[in-house]
């Protein structure tokens, strides 16, 4: 089995290296009666620069494949190459150090630690990575400030809206400059409006031409912002979609539309989500 | 890491002082108790630890414990004296008396009697008066918690007089000696003046008093006694141990004792590791995402146990602050004096804590380890 595996989709050749090949994963959880298949084979490419969506029914193994790819979960078989390496082969403390530097995670309930600031939220992967805190705490200051959250630094998440809490756990996801970035339905617990300002939020300040982002959702007023779209059903791939982001892009609400209805803006002119070409 | 884990224990300041009120009240109860029933049951024999003089204690070899000595026949003392190792032996008498005071009141009273030439036995320090007055006719001293006991809020005063077994006393001093189990006022005379008290009694010496020679063994010496005079001897440590012993086999001390001490640890180990359990199930979700983001179960143990550390050195230090006042002030009170907090009780509650702890600790971490980390990832 190649520690790196190779793109399946015609234009290998020309793609640049894949962040994420999944090869015919398969994941039993149980035995006997109470056996279940979430994952029955799925083969998956996720490409750096870009923001992959992984969408689907409940129940469909979306949330099990990104765990597997995470490294969150073992796979009961198939091959998987995460930035590089073999993730099937990797356990232990090798796994766990990988994760720690290379996967950022956005969480649909944030998980943020109810007892710690914001800025300190943000700054624990550097704490964790055993980055002095001043500094951590410095340059989590900064990746606050870059989601809009400069003013916000020193409150409890119990003093952040919705919103402001998953722009923390975006912070956070993104404060040691990961190569992937893992988000779980990062708009389910989020109002219509403020879904709109994290999936912006994801494009501007998340992707990066190095960095791959996968995004678990099966919320389709978020479907325009991916570069690829993964449907997933039963356990396996369905669809591979290309959106075509002219057309498809979501407008995103006006500022005095936003101010009307109550929600915190970011800078207008920095919310416009980029589109790779 | 260290400095997550204090932020996620102090964070939530109504949790972090339940853990460690709980820790505090459990070494309280337990230390507090330990120390009580410590002290008491070192009252049972504290006549014995007062006698400073004397290496060995001779009695009737049936005696089970201090307060329950017959008496000798004049001649064992003779007897005793002529035993090779044995360098002095003088008489000396334990009982009960009545004394009756000016006003009529009596009050039962623990009656020692020292060998007259030598004062063996005597209290040696001294709150009024002098040691030497003791020689003179029917003089007796008190100790300072008894005077308070037959003399509640009066002024030391000597030269008092009043009636023991209805023979007229009179008080020439007032010492300090250690409290006794029954808290009864501690009453010194000579032993020729036990002998005007007693007067219907043959013999009144239970007790004899004696030092080995210089350089023999005195368990050796007490052997010897035993085989030339068939009675019991036995080293001031051995009679201590036998009395207490004779307190801790034979009354429900220990065991009313024991279950106060066990209450306090199994009500300590209930509450402070209900909350440590609670807290971490609490957290449990943020030490899956802590796992996931690439903390190992290592850090973790180690962020549970300083968590766990801190709460129970905080806890147990306020718990023996709070022990030492209680000491503090009730060693004010007459029935309380004497017992204090002592060295073997903070460090076996110590231990009693850190087991709490390390229980506590134990069932949380076994959540947290067997946490996978892709909990994180359900809704």
């Amino acid at each position: 089995m190649p520690a790196v595996l190779t793109s399946t989709s015609p234009a290998a050749v020309a793609a640049p290296p894949l962040a994420v090949a999944c090869r015919q994963i398969v994941k039993v959880f149980g035995e006997g009666d109470t056996k279940t298949v979430a994952l029955n084979g799925v083969d998956l490419d996720v490409y750096p620069g870009q923001m992959t969506l992984l969408v689907g029914q409940s129940g469909c193994g979306k949330t099990t494949l990104i765990s597997i790819i995470a490294g969150l979960l073992n796979a009961t078989s198939g091959a998987l190459s995460v930035l590089g390496q073999d993730l099937i082969r990797m356990k232990g403390t090798p796994l766990v150090k990988f994760r720690q530097k290379n996967i950022g995670f956005v969480f649909q309930q944030y998980n943020l630690l109810p007892t710690l600031t914001a800025v300190e939220n943000a700054a624990i992967p550097l704490i964790i990575a055993g980055v002095p805190r001043r500094k951590a705490l410095a340059t989590s200051q900064e990746i606050l400030a870059s989601v809009g959250l400069e003013n916000r630094l020193h409150l409890l998440p119990s003093q952040l809206s919705g919103g402001q809490q998953q722009r923390v756990a975006i912070a956070r996801a993104l404060v040691h400059e990961p190569n992937l970035l893992v988000c779980d339905e990062p708009t389910a617990a989020l109002d219509a409006q403020s879904g709109q300002t994290v999936m912006q939020l994801l494009r501007r300040v998340a992707l990066q031409p190095q960095r791959a982002v996968i995004v678990v959702t099966h919320d389709n007023r978020v479907f325009g912002y991916g570069d690829r779209i993964i449907h997933m059903d039963d356990g396996i791939v369905t669809q591979v979609e290309t959106p075509d982001h002219t057309a498809t892009a979501p407008q995103p609400l006006s500022h005095e539309t936003l101010q009307h209805r109550g929600h915190e803006t970011l800078e207008q002119s920095s919310i416009v989500p980029e589109r790779t070409p | 890491m260290n400095w997550l884990a204090l932020r996620m224990l102090t964070g939530d300041r109504s949790k972090y002082l339940s853990l460690i009120l709980s820790i505090t009240f459990a070494t309280l109860l337990m230390t507090q108790q330990v120390s009580i029933f410590m002290g008491i049951v070192t009252r049972s024999a504290s006549q014995i630890l007062d006698v400073r003089d004397a290496d060995l204690w001779i009695m009737d070899n049936k005696v089970r414990y201090a307060d329950e000595a017959p008496y000798l026949r004049s001649n064992d003392l003779q007897r005793v004296r002529g035993v090779p190792g044995v360098e002095w032996a003088v008489r000396f008498h334990k009982s009960n008396m009545t004394a009756r005071l000016e006003d009529g009141n009596f009050r039962n009273a623990i009656m020692l009697g020292i060998d007259d030439a030598t004062l063996i036995g005597a209290p040696h320090s001294m709150v009024e008066g002098e040691l030497a007055d003791l020689n003179l006719p029917h003089a007796v001293f008190v100790d300072k918690s008894g005077y308070e006991y037959l003399w509640p809020n009066e002024p030391f005063q000597l030269d008092r007089e009043f009636h023991v077994n209805d023979r007229r006393v009179v008080l020439k001093g007032i010492c300090k000696a250690s409290a006794p189990f029954t808290t009864l006022p501690v009453l010194y005379c000579r032993f020729t003046e036990i002998e005007q008290l007693l007067p219907a009694n043959r013999n009144v010496m239970n007790f004899i008093l004696a030092k080995p020679t210089a350089g023999s063994d005195p368990q050796e010496v007490c052997q010897a006694i035993e085989q030339n005079c068939g009675l019991m001897a036995l080293t001031q440590d051995g009679f201590f141990w036998k009395t207490i012993e004779y307190f801790m086999v034979s009354t429900g001390i220990p065991i009313n004792f024991g279950i106060t001490i066990s209450l306090g640890f199994i009500v300590g180990a209930a509450v402070a590791g209900q909350t440590f359990y609670l807290f971490t199930l609490e957290n449990l979700k943020q030490f899956g995402a802590l796992k996931a983001m690439g903390v190992t179960n290592q850090r973790l143990i180690g962020m549970i146990l300083l968590q766990a550390s801190v709460v129970s050195g905080i806890g147990y230090g306020l718990g023996m602050g709070i022990t030492s006042l209680f000491f503090t002030f009730t060693n004010r009170l007459a029935p309380m004096a004497g017992i204090h907090m002592t060295s073997i009780a903070a460090t076996g509650v110590g231990l009693a804590v850190l087991i709490i702890i390390l229980l506590t600790s134990l069932f949380s971490l076994r959540k947290v380890l067997f946490l996978e980390p892709a909990v994180v990832f359900r809704g």
